[in-house]
């Protein structure tokens, strides 16, 4: 174990293949946070993604290998945290299952699993998150991801780390227990689907009145930005931990820039 | 095990064009919206709040179930035993073919013209009616829903709710179609006047019925009795009017004690409507004795198997805890707006796309596990905590390692993972792709299309990337 001096936990920052593609400011707004709150965070080079498409698709000996890459890129820090409940899922949950017929990795996956955390979850949860935050005065949705919900039972803690921000009005989705319809690959597989599932829930957002749809999973927001842009609405997206690291002031996802 | 699709009717076998249908018809979308969402899933969750061992009451249901599948054989001999004990026969069927002609033969053997029957999903899984009209003898659905979905010659969408995809208005037209014989000028604007129609059309058959088909929702091995749950009361007048009663029941609806058949009932009408009970729950055991004042001469239950005993001790071995309560149908995503014919076959959503591939085959049903958002959902709402999520990933394997669905979708895979793979190759790879989306997409902040995105910008915008890898901007410096 990497151990610093008067220092806090070791984290290795998973940085999610959709955040290091699509959204670097995710990956260093969790970056900030992290460290703000007390953890000496390293951000490991060889790290793609965690392996759910493949797992997704049935093609398991595929996500097995990308997981024994984690694994083993992973395997020196006190915590693993994630800026997704879906990719923190999917170590948490899915990477012993991948193993159950090897007990040499099995154990290396529970090891890991054990070490890994959702970004809010680990802030709420293990880190000391009293420093003063920025304003947002605005009304905010926050969509829970079914991966962060069902899988980590992670549902209170991000809701108590915007309400640390002086002027947020959190506004309830009236159905936050429903898919957004994203579904990783699905959406492009079944994109009727998906975006009729979609539809109604971003109907639902707008119903809310909401000037900023929060979530912690960057899959689930693309998705739903996506729809957002596409119906013409004024609802802004961001990730958590770009409204908690009080980084807004850019483009949201899926606007133009200046 | 693969054999032919059940219904020769114009159910549409291919899972995206009958989404498509689906999502295209505003009716059924307001219907669906108004009973899932606002019906099925409400009251579930209503009744759940008012039973505080409703937690508790899962973990048995669940333990019940895995005690009777590991000892499986030895409860159905003992169930076996005891019908006979009580004057009934028990027929142990095969496959949906062999299921048909014990029960034809039986028909056949009282000179039977008309059956009537009990809503059961076992017979549109080995598609009785078909059978018997085929040889002559009309089936007659007494369930007020399969009454409707009979007439408009269509299959059940839901397991519980057989018409529940069809509003009242339509219904109206239905009867006003099929019942010529009545006043044209009747008012069939409310519910319950559509449901007295329904009942005096069927009195009549009622009572000419020479047999009697239903289900069993569970199976009772220490006395030999099967039960029958229904809000209308027309399983009774089903089972106990005619003079013989044939009961369709498959193998895994076994428990060994009525205690558990008890604990089963508790959970099943409050997952699947949110009532406490329904409105009649009937057990029954053999025939009528000597001083009882009704029930039928002759009572045969006819078990199938139809590759249910293949799956135990396999990875889907849990499918068989089922009761087929249809909350994880209620609560799918994707089944609230596809509604069930989308799916193909007798069994819709979470618990029929794990169950269809096993009757018809994967490399038939591939796109039936992958029509899954994987949220969870399902698993959460089941009533005896089957893992559906992972049962359908087992599918998904299956159907991967038969090379489903292959084309560039696989090909699109098997890229992507060789690259994840390989982080540097996999950064030199995107860098470029990213770099172009941001240069093309930065001004408006989101594509309409993109080449290779189309499945996606369909529906929705593409976001453009922000710019930059976050894995090339840390390792230029940045904080």
């Amino acid at each position: 174990m990497i151990t610093q001096k008067n220092q806090g936990p070791s984290v290795g920052l998973f940085v999610t293949c959709m955040v290091d593609l699509m959204r670097p400011s995710v990956g260093f707004a969790a970056l900030r946070l992290l460290e703000r709150a007390g953890a000496h965070v390293v951000v490991p080079a060889n790290q793609t993604c965690c392996g759910q498409p493949a797992y997704n698709s049935g093609d398991f000996a595929d996500a097995r290998a990308i997981a024994q890459d984690v694994i083993a890129a992973f395997q020196d820090y006190d915590h693993v945290v994630a800026p997704s409940g879906s990719c923190a899922g999917m170590i948490r949950v899915h990477y012993p299952d991948l193993f159950k017929d090897d007990a040499d990795w099995l154990a290396r996956a529970e090891d890991l699993a054990g070490r890994t955390f959702e970004l809010s979850q680990y802030l709420a949860d293990h880190l000391d998150w009293s420093q003063p935050s920025a304003d947002f005065p605005h009304t905010v949705a926050y969509h829970d991801s079914c991966a962060s919900r069902r899988e980590l039972g992670v549902v209170d803690q991000p809701r108590a780390l915007l309400a640390t921000l002086p002027g947020v009005e959190l506004q309830e989705i009236a159905d936050n227990e429903t898919c957004c319809g994203f579904g990783g690959l699905f959406s492009v597989k079944f994109p009727d689907v998906s975006g009729a599932i979609t539809d109604a829930k971003v109907q639902m957002i707008e119903d809310t009145g909401a000037e900023v749809l929060v979530g912690a999973d960057l899959g689930c927001l693309t998705n739903m930005a996506g729809k957002l842009k596409r119906r013409g609405s004024k609802v802004r997206v961001f990730h958590l931990a770009e409204v908690l690291a009080g980084m807004t002031d850019g483009a949201a996802i899926g606007e133009g820039e200046a | 095990m693969s054999q032919k699709p059940y219904h020769d009717d114009p159910q549409c076998h291919d899972f995206q064009k009958g989404a498509k249908r689906a999502l295209d018809d505003v009716g059924l979308q307001a219907q669906l919206a108004r009973t899932l969402k606002d019906g099925f899933q409400k009251k579930r969750a209503k009744a759940k709040a008012r039973l505080p061992e409703y937690d508790a009451l899962r973990d048995r249901a669940r333990d019940i179930k895995a005690h009777t599948l590991e000892n499986l054989d030895a409860y159905l001999e003992r169930f076996e035993a005891e019908v006979i004990k009580a004057g009934g026969q028990v027929h142990w069927a095969r496959d949906g073919e062999h299921a048909c002609d014990i029960i034809l033969d039986i028909c056949t053997s009282v000179g039977a013209k008309t059956v009537t029957k009990g809503k059961s999903m076992l017979t549109e899984e080995i598609g009785l009616n078909t059978h018997l009209m085929k040889h002559g003898v009309e089936p007659v659905e007494t369930d007020l829903g399969e009454y409707i979905i009979q007439l408009r010659d269509e299959p059940p969408s839901h397991i519980i709710a057989p018409a529940f995809h069809i509003s009242k208005e339509q219904v109206a037209d239905t009867f006003r179609e099929h019942h010529p014989h009545l006043n044209a000028a009747r008012d069939l604007s409310e519910p319950t006047s559509l449901l007295t129609e329904a009942r005096s059309e069927l009195r009549a058959k009622f009572i000419a019925a020479d047999v009697g088909i239903t289900g069993a929702n569970v199976l009772v091995a220490e006395t030999g009795s099967a039960l029958i749950v229904t809000n209308e009361g027309n399983g009774d007048l089903t089972q106990s009017l005619p003079p013989v009663h044939i009961a369709v029941s498959s193998i895994e609806k076994v428990v060994p004690t009525l205690d558990d058949a008890d604990t089963i009932l508790r959970l099943l009408a409050r997952t699947a409507t949110g009532q406490d009970m329904t409105v009649y729950t009937t057990f029954f055991t053999g025939t009528k004795r000597s001083g009882d004042r009704d029930g039928p001469d002759q009572f045969h239950l006819v078990l199938l198997d139809n590759g249910r005993s293949e799956l135990l001790g396999g990875p889907l071995h849990d499918v068989l805890s089922c009761i087929r309560c249809g909350a994880c149908i209620n609560h799918c995503p994707i089944f609230s707006v596809v509604s069930g014919h989308a799916y193909g076959w007798v069994y819709p959503g979470p618990i029929g796309s794990v169950l269809t591939p096993h009757f018809v085959g994967v490399e038939e049903a591939h796109l039936l596990p992958n029509a899954c958002t994987m949220c969870g959902r399902c698993e959460e709402v089941c009533p005896v905590h089957i893992p559906l999520p992972d049962l359908l990933r087992t599918w998904r394997g299956r159907a991967f390692d038969a090379g489903k669905p292959g084309g560039l979708q696989g090909l699109g895979l098997k890229i992507w993972a060789a690259l994840a793979k390989r982080p540097a190759l996999y950064r030199l790879a995107l860098r470029p792709v990213v770099a172009l989306m941001r240069a093309l997409g930065k001004k408006r902040g989101a594509f309409k299309w993109f080449v290779g995105a189309e499945g996606w910008t369909r529906t929705r915008d593409l976001p453009t990337p922000q710019g930059g890898t976050f894995q090339d901007r840390y390792k230029g410096g940045e904080r």
